[in-house]
């Protein structure tokens, strides 16, 4: 299709509304920053201690998501195309630290191995071990960081394995190369944009995030953020240093830009129709049984079974637990409702990005990166200034909540979709539009069945990232509607242990039950 | 494969229908309330746990229709700024008197009686007279009771630089009541003897955490010593295990012992001005402030009423004397802990 080509009028409208949606932040930060005199803004910025954060948590991003990376190519390799035992429990497995709080996540490692009276410590205390080196600082914050946000990489690079033609890799190995040079060479550089867009998204989470530097002693640029907020009560400043962040995200989508190839990433048959062969691991099952084990035991099993050490705590002291009914009824509604609404405005997004390239439509994709890449509180924060001065009807219900959390996560499944679609060869939807079709049609019809691992993806990431918002959902939901989220934060100020325990617990049990539920769905597709 | 196509055409409509109804659903509450418009709105910093059976008592004592807004305090004051001329909220109750003058100082908020504030000493108050302090806690130094003896405590926050404590010591540079101690401590040594303090402190390998709870936490597992804190959050661990080897230790006569309160603001937008009066009223009544010293273990503030059991009583605490309201004013104190390297 050429770029001539008019988009369908519902995809533009659309588009139109994300795209106001996802400037307001920007907006508010330009006029908060606007407040400031110019002197005052550059003693700011320039403060030395500020360019020294900068360059830790700038450090820090390029590092977790290098880490990720070395996490996720593997594991999603091995869960895809390999014979691995018990593949689709490891699939959901690999997943699931998504769905752990990094600050519940960093509260268990931090228990787990810390220097002193930690599990490990007490268990290494009969062999003499009085103090363990530390966590805190560099190596816990990589940890935790890497361990709960590379999830982003290996579903995207999942999606983007499983829509791969595998024509392409019978092709390179009859043309004499072995497995190794076949991967390095032909499915590596094919695996390119799902490895970029979820890296952004991973570093992106390690940029924004607060919970895990500050529980673990890391002096982050969002922790200078944070301290404007709530030392000075100085929204101006703190908007300024937000907009810090957002050159640098602005400069990672440059650097991204030059490194996205022109290239076609579809071939010409429409992929994912055939199962792509099953490696046959032999040897090597056993190594790589243990590093599926290792991660998703300190991703996963870690974290639950501390919380559910905490929980038995309570149990024992004759605790009383709170309810836990309506914050998890609750969380699954705004969950999901964002979720699907998300999905619905990323599609038009996706799909107009590449197939309709143009200069506004590549501002308006590229813009949905900016507030995944400010902390959640900053865009809070200016949901409640445009909410309250100009939607006061809507201000404070819920479906300002699902606003706010579009606003945050659209992001992830945009990139979902867009991963998706570059795989498929746009000559199979013109053919659906030369056979009569209109593009509502067309859309249902062809593209949105070819893309649906990557709307899924994207799905079950707004899904999960839903689940465990807390600034929005604290400053927007109606009053009293209080999320599993909310009850974990409500409990640990109380330093009440136990419930945090409960409503984590729950948090995982729910993430898991529906990633568990979504990821099978999956299995059963690609089995027809 | 059309299937799917079908499944996602319902799902969507079915979500388009769900977002209509339940934004009908708001225009409908939204429009009940402005009928009514006699539920009183609070933004609380203070947590559920410690109020909420408070608030549900003075529904039924006031015969008012209370709703909370839980959050963190900063948060909620940012808000209530943002929100500025269309805030909901009638009354702010905060954690600490920094945010109660930060939203007092942008003429957010409206002057309380005398009646009310005479109740109160004068430290606990705003001298604007449009924040009233409602309960207080002191700063303390928390110790391992395995790990150090009674005899080999500090005797003032000076000797925390010696190297006794090195790397010993755990802070939370950037917890609001770690800075208001600093702040009390500019106010009564100056600026210069805070700044060595610090300095030494920091070059002594103090330990920074995020705030009080992880400190305590680190206590317990024995990671370090000694723990700069406010004195409520260590009988909440020892509610859920009796055997946590954590004490309190007061130093006499400086800021470590420093008290720091909870309170509250009526905010200029409001539209029930008396019912909140009557409510600030209810939680100054005898009742209430009872219910902060045994139930929260704060030091209520309404003159008369005893000090929690068990805890150093008020007057006792000798805690200098600063006026809190020079706390809202932490520009100068951000800038001495950016200085000493310590934020």
């Amino acid at each position: 299709m050429s770029k001539a080509v008019r988009p369908p009028l519902f995809l533009t409208i659309a588009a139109v509304v994300v795209a106001t949606a996802i400037a307001l932040p920007l907006v508010y930060l330009i006029i908060r920053t606007a407040f400031i005199g110019g002197g005052d803004l550059w003693e700011l910025i320039t403060r030395p201690r500020n360019s020294m954060i900068l360059f830790n948590s700038v450090a820090m991003m390029a590092i977790v998501a290098l880490l990720s990376a070395i996490i996720s190519i593997p594991l999603a390799f091995l869960t895809v195309r390999t014979d691995l035992p018990a593949r689709r429990f490891w699939l959901v497995m690999t997943t699931l630290p998504l769905a752990v709080p990094s600050y519940v996540g960093s509260f268990a490692l931090i228990a787990a191995f810390a220097p002193r009276g930690s599990f490990l410590q007490i268990l290494l205390e009969p062999f003499g071990v009085e103090e363990l080196p530390s966590i805190y600082g560099w190596p816990g914050t990589m940890l935790a960081l890497t361990l709960f946000t590379y999830p982003y990489m290996l579903l995207s690079i999942r999606s983007a394995l499983q829509g791969l033609d595998p024509s392409l890799e019978e092709a390179a190995r009859s043309m004499g190369y072995n497995s190794r040079q076949a991967f390095l060479r032909v499915i590596l550089p094919q695996l390119n944009p799902s490895l970029i867009a979820g890296g952004l998204l991973v570093a992106l989470y390690a940029l924004r995030d607060f919970g895990t530097p500050s529980l673990m002693q890391f002096d982050s640029f969002t922790q200078a953020i944070f301290v404007q907020y709530q030392a000075s009560f100085d929204r101006d400043s703190a908007a300024a240093l937000s907009l810090v962040l957002v050159i640098i995200v602005l400069l990672m989508l440059w650097l991204e830009n030059r490194t996205r190839s022109r290239a076609g990433y579809y071939t010409r048959g429409s992929a994912s129709l055939r199962p792509a062969k099953i490696v046959k691991l032999g040897v090597w099952k056993l190594p790589a049984l243990a590093f599926c084990g290792t991660i998703t035991f300190l991703g996963v099993v870690l974290p639950v079974v501390i919380t559910a050490f905490w929980l038995i705590q309570g149990l024992s002291t004759e605790h009383e637990f709170i309810d836990l009914l309506s914050p998890v009824l609750n969380s699954i509604t705004a969950a999901g409702l964002a979720a699907v609404i998300t999905t619905l405005f990323a599609l038009p997004i996706a799909i107009l990005s590449i197939r309709f390239p143009s200069k506004i439509i590549a501002i308006i994709e590229r813009s949905t990166y900016i507030s995944f890449g400010v902390p959640g509180i900053v865009v809070a924060l200016s949901l409640v200034f445009f909410g309250a001065n100009y939607l006061p009807i809507l201000y404070q219900t819920l479906p300002m909540l699902i606003f706010a959390y579009l606003v945050l996560f659209l992001q992830q499944s945009v990139g979902g979709v867009r991963t998706s679609l570059l795989q498929v060869n746009p000559q199979v939807e013109e053919a659906a539009r030369s056979l009569g079709n209109s593009p509502w049609q067309t859309l249902k019809k062809v593209t949105i069945p070819l893309v649906s691992p990557g709307i899924i993806t994207g799905a079950v990431l707004v899904f999960l990232t839903a689940m465990k918002e807390l600034p929005a959902t604290m400053l927007l939901a109606p009053i009293g509607f209080d999320t599993l989220a909310v009850e974990i934060w409500k409990a640990t100020e109380n330093v009440d242990f136990a419930d945090a325990a409960a409503a984590s617990l729950t948090i995982l049990l729910v993430s898991m039950i529906s990633t568990f539920f979504v990821l099978s769905q999956e299995k059963v597709r690609s089995n027809k | 494969m059309r299937n799917i196509g079908r499944k996602f055409f319902s799902l969507g409509l079915a979500t388009l229908l769900t977002g209509v109804s339940i934004a009908s659903w708001g225009w409908e509450t939204e429009m009940a309330h402005a009928r009514r418009r006699k539920t009183l709105v609070i933004y609380s910093g203070r947590s559920e746990k410690l109020i909420g059976p408070l608030i549900k008592q003075a529904r039924k004592d006031l015969n008012l229709d209370i709703k909370v807004r839980y959050g963190k305090t900063a948060q909620l004051a940012i808000a209530l700024l943002e929100e500025g001329k269309n805030s909901r909220a009638d009354v702010f109750f905060a954690q600490d008197a920094g945010a109660l003058g930060a939203v007092e100082r942008r003429g957010r908020t409206l002057p309380i009686s005398f009646r009310q504030l005479n109740k109160v000493p004068a430290r606990f108050r705003s001298p604007r007279g449009n924040w009233i302090g409602i309960s207080g806690r002191a700063r303390t130094i928390d110790y391992n009771t395995k790990l150090v003896k009674k005899s080999q405590l500090p005797k003032s926050i000076w000797e925390l630089t010696k190297p006794k404590w090195r790397g010993k010591v755990g802070w939370a540079p950037t917890n609001a009541s770690f800075q208001s101690f600093v702040t009390g401590m500019r106010v009564t040594y100056g600026d210069r003897k805070t700044l060595k303090w610090l300095k030494a402190m920091k070059a002594n390998g103090t330990k920074k955490y995020p705030k009080n709870t992880p400190i305590v936490k680190a206590l317990g597992r024995g990671e370090i010593h000694l723990g700069l804190v406010n004195h409520y959050y260590l009988a909440r661990f020892q509610k859920t295990n009796p055997k946590f080897p954590v004490a309190h230790h007061y130093t006499r006569r400086d800021p470590g012992a420093m008290i720091n309160v909870a309170g509250v603001s009526v905010l200029r937008t409001t539209d029930q001005r008396r019912d909140a009066e009557r409510f600030i009223n209810y939680l100054l009544s005898r009742k209430s402030q009872r219910y902060f010293s045994s139930k929260t273990k704060e030091y209520p503030l309404v003159k008369g009423i005893p000090s929690p059991k068990g805890q150093v009583p008020l007057y006792r605490l000798r805690a200098p004397r600063i006026n809190l309201t020079k706390l809202h004013s932490l520009e100068k104190t951000l800038k001495l802990l950016q200085k000493a390297g310590v934020l």
